[in-house]
């Protein structure tokens, strides 16, 4: 009989969790074009903030923006300075054991080498990666020396500088700065993690399966191919 | 900022850097040399004021109260500052939240920890979750000050310790034999006194604080390293001003912000210093007095 | 797996001895003090070799500084500003990407017989390149610390060394210099903790991981990613640094007993560490 009554007052509480949350913020790291960055105005812009707000407004959610440092966007996250990662993050086991990931928003996306030069040994070379992703994970598996930056943009400065021979990043990623600069696509396109999700706290399923339902309605009605193509190109694979 | 910023692919030459280095991004950019400026005026205070705390603990004639400020001043010679600052702010988010989770949800049944998520009621979030979002920066922007606050506090205290013993013996003699109390005497003739002798300290304390100041992105805050580091990344052509790596330029006038900040605050000092020596018993005090006659 | 084998496995993995990979999963607090004991080699690396090459340049600096001649004393003042003046990390950061400016292929010098390449790739290399940094920094802080002593050498030590008719360098030599070490001794004990407490910002700015070959600090934010728990990597960085401060202090402490062996043994200053008087 007690257990019954603690049962239901559980139950009360975790009613009134959802509830007092009525604002729920939205944590990225705003330095990933073209899937989130800070735009000209000071903004989150890119195509999770577009898809984020349009989530929200399905899920009826109030939502703010937060950005973090991508080291420690996931501690931040289960420490509670924000209720959800929405951050280009690629689903992946050893995530899984920490946060709640929804199902992906993307389909599983191609990570591609860019380089100077097509003549670069990929195995042998250094390939620069960005501090704990999958890529920089693959870097370490396939034998080549890696060479570790903060940020995406700075993988990047380091090919262009000579200090790596490669950068490996989310090809959706590298396309517009092959577009537009003096780098080529090297060797073959490699596919890492199972798509690119939203991470929660393991302990806040309500909130997860609002945006997860979102989600899937996004993608029975086309909207999220047609955000697919908006930001990531012709491409870039669709459901 | 300008309407002819409207389109930005149009312009060229001056009129495009006028409107880029006038855009939101670059007036955040700016606003973030103004929060760096409020750190240093809100720590300074706030570390000394643990430093007298620390300081005054470590003089405490109660023993456990003694080896907690003695084990305080020595934290910081042990430690790098850095590897403090990459822990301590996160525990004392936790340890806020769980104390107001124990006051505020006594009958919350469900673990704190769970697996590596931590969770306390909604009522105990630190802040609500339903606070707008300036509370959140506030808060974060506090729990940095903080942060620094007691690393500085503990750096503080040993210049304070030093200067509390430096004053002469006589000087509280005098006070004990005009019948004063030991409280009188140290809030009466050591605390207005040691001020001179702790100056040359925490001078020198002022400044490595200056130069702690870029450590604040590692709190999450969004100073001016992150603002540089964001700003003078490349450009593709997604942002309305596209440009190349540009960040060696934004931490050029990094650097030239912090050693002006450097000589403004020694000038300052100097004045103190000067301004501090009037009347005192020391060899300064005695050289102004001199020169006054 | 035990925590011998562990041992075997990482101790020297931060020099790219033992096992390639870093442990992905099931980490345990072997293999914590393990990877963050190894990298702290590097921070001690990085420590002495900056203080030993910085001692030379911070003794030529305070000389320089207190020159009467303008040309020599400016540009010491200038440097001792700069470097003194200014956050490390940001030198870090900037000194980095200054580096990666050099030509790739090196530096053609031509001089007047002959030509020589002059290699630059190896200083944007951590081991190279921050050293550089940290032995310029240090260089202007104790540089500042040894001009203070300097200025207070007893007036009375110079006139006797006069009277026995030393001068020009062997005054310096066997007069002045002692002294200046012997009062700057307490002040650059201080100098020594703190640069060895800067060593953990290489990896942090600017200086990029090769081959996840990084000091103390990497390590522990390595397990603290993977973990998502700060909890325990950096306690046990700050426990290796308590261990490295107090044989810094230790260290110190013998050689100042040295300098100060001629002194009647009430007036050795007794080595005091105290923060306030440096950084």
């Amino acid at each position: 009989m007690k257990k019954l009554i603690l049962g239901t007052a559980a139950l009360a509480l975790s009613a009134g969790m959802a509830l007092a949350q009525d604002v729920v913020r939205l944590g990225t790291e705003g330095a990933y074009p073209p899937y989130n960055f800070i735009n000209d105005a000071g903004e989150v812009d890119g195509l999770e903030r577009e898809l984020g707000d349009e989530l929200c407004k399905r899920a009826e959610l109030t939502c703010t923006w937060v950005t973090n440092d991508w080291d420690s966007i996931i501690p931040n996250l289960v420490s509670g300075n924000y209720d959800t990662i929405i951050a280009g993050m690629s689903i992946t086991p050893e995530r899984e054991e920490v946060v709640a990931f929804t199902q992906p928003y993307t389909p599983p996306s191609l990570s591609s080498y860019a380089a100077l030069s097509d003549e670069v040994d990929l195995e042998g070379g250094v390939i620069s990666a960005q501090t704990g992703t999958i890529q920089a994970n693959h870097v370490v598996d396939t034998g080549a020396t890696l060479l570790e930056y903060p940020t995406s943009d700075e993988c990047v400065a380091a090919v262009r500088n000579g200090e790596a021979d490669a950068v490996l990043a989310d090809k959706d990623v590298l396309v517009p700065i092959v577009n537009e600069g003096d780098m080529v696509f090297v060797g073959e396109d490699t596919p890492l993690g199972n798509g690119i999700g939203m991470a929660f706290r393991k302990s806040d399923p309500e909130l997860k399966d609002k945006f997860d339902a979102a989600i899937q309605s996004m993608k029975d009605d086309g909207t999220m191919n047609a955000l697919i193509i908006k930001w990531l190109g012709e491409d870039s694979p669709r459901w | 900022m300008f309407a002819s910023c409207a389109d930005p692919s149009t312009l060229e030459g001056l009129n495009w850097l006028a409107c880029y280095l006038t855009s939101g991004k670059h007036m955040a950019f700016y606003q973030s040399f103004l929060v760096v400026l409020a750190l240093l005026a809100i720590t300074a205070p706030a570390a000394l004021l643990f430093g007298f705390g620390g300081a005054m603990a470590a003089r405490s004639r109660i023993w456990p109260l003694r080896i907690f400020g003695r084990a305080y001043t020595a934290m910081v010679r042990g430690i790098p500052d850095i590897v403090f600052f990459l822990f301590v702010p996160v525990a004392m988010d936790q340890g806020f939240e769980w104390l107001r989770h124990k006051v505020k949800c006594p009958d919350w049944t469900e673990p704190v920890r769970q697996g590596s998520d931590f969770v306390v009621c909604p009522a105990a979030k630190l802040p609500l979750s339903t606070s707008p979002q300036w509370v959140h920066e506030t808060y974060g922007f506090a729990l940095a000050v903080l942060a620094f606050a007691v690393v500085f506090g503990a750096f503080a205290a040993n210049v304070l310790y030093g200067a509390m013993r430096a004053v002469p013996r006589a000087q509280i003699e005098t006070a004990e034999a005009y019948g004063m109390t030991p409280r009188q005497s140290f809030w009466r003739v050591l605390v207005p006194q040691m001020w001179i002798y702790a100056l040359p300290g925490l001078s020198n304390l002022w400044m490595i604080l200056i130069k702690a100041t870029p450590l604040l992105f590692l709190l999450g805050v969004q100073d001016i390293v992150y603002w540089a580091r964001e700003l003078g990344g490349s450009k593709t052509s997604i942002f309305a001003y596209p440009h190349p790596d540009w960040r060696l330029y934004y931490f050029l006038g990094l650097l030239i912000f912090y050693l002006m900040l450097t000589r403004v605050s020694e000038a300052v000092l100097t004045r103190l210093t000067a301004r501090l020596s009037h009347g005192q018993a020391t060899l300064a005090g005695e050289a102004q007095r001199k020169a006054a006659q | 797996m035990s925590c011998v084998q562990t041992f075997q496995d990482y101790a020297f993995r931060s020099l790219g001895y033992g096992e390639r990979l870093l442990p992905r999963s099931d980490f345990t607090l072997c293999e914590q003090f393990t990877l963050i004991g190894s990298g702290l080699v590097w921070n001690i690396y990085f420590g002495a070799l900056a203080l030993f090459f910085g001692f030379f340049l911070a003794t030529a600096v305070a000389v320089a500084r207190n020159s009467s001649a303008w040309v020599v004393r400016k540009p010491a003042e200038w440097f001792i500003f700069v470097f003194r003046g200014s956050p490390l990390f940001i030198q870090f950061f900037l000194a980095y990407q200054a580096f990666v400016l050099l030509p790739r292929n090196g530096i053609e010098l031509n001089l007047i017989f002959t030509h020589i390449t002059a290699e630059t790739g190896w200083l944007t290399r951590a081991w190279a390149g921050a050293l550089v940094v940290l032995f310029l920094n240090t260089a202007a802080y104790s540089g500042e610390i040894f001009y203070g002593a300097l200025r207070s050498v007893p007036k009375g030590d110079i006139e006797a060394a006069d009277a026995y008719g030393m001068a020009g360098w062997k005054r310096f030599r066997r007069i002045v210099w002692p002294t200046m070490l012997r009062l700057a001794w307490p002040a650059y004990t201080n100098e020594a903790i703190f640069l060895f407490h800067a060593t953990t910002l290489v990896y942090f700015s600017g200086f990029p991981a090769w081959q996840q070959k990084g000091d103390a600090l990497y390590y522990a934010n390595y397990f603290a990613d993977k973990t998502f728990n700060p909890f325990i990597p950096y306690p046990i960085v700050a426990f290796y640094f308590i261990l490295v401060t107090l044989a810094i202090i230790g260290l110190f402490g013998l050689i100042n007993r040295r300098l100060n062996r001629h002194m009647p043994s009430e007036s050795r200053p007794r080595l005091r560490i105290r923060p306030q008087v440096i950084r």
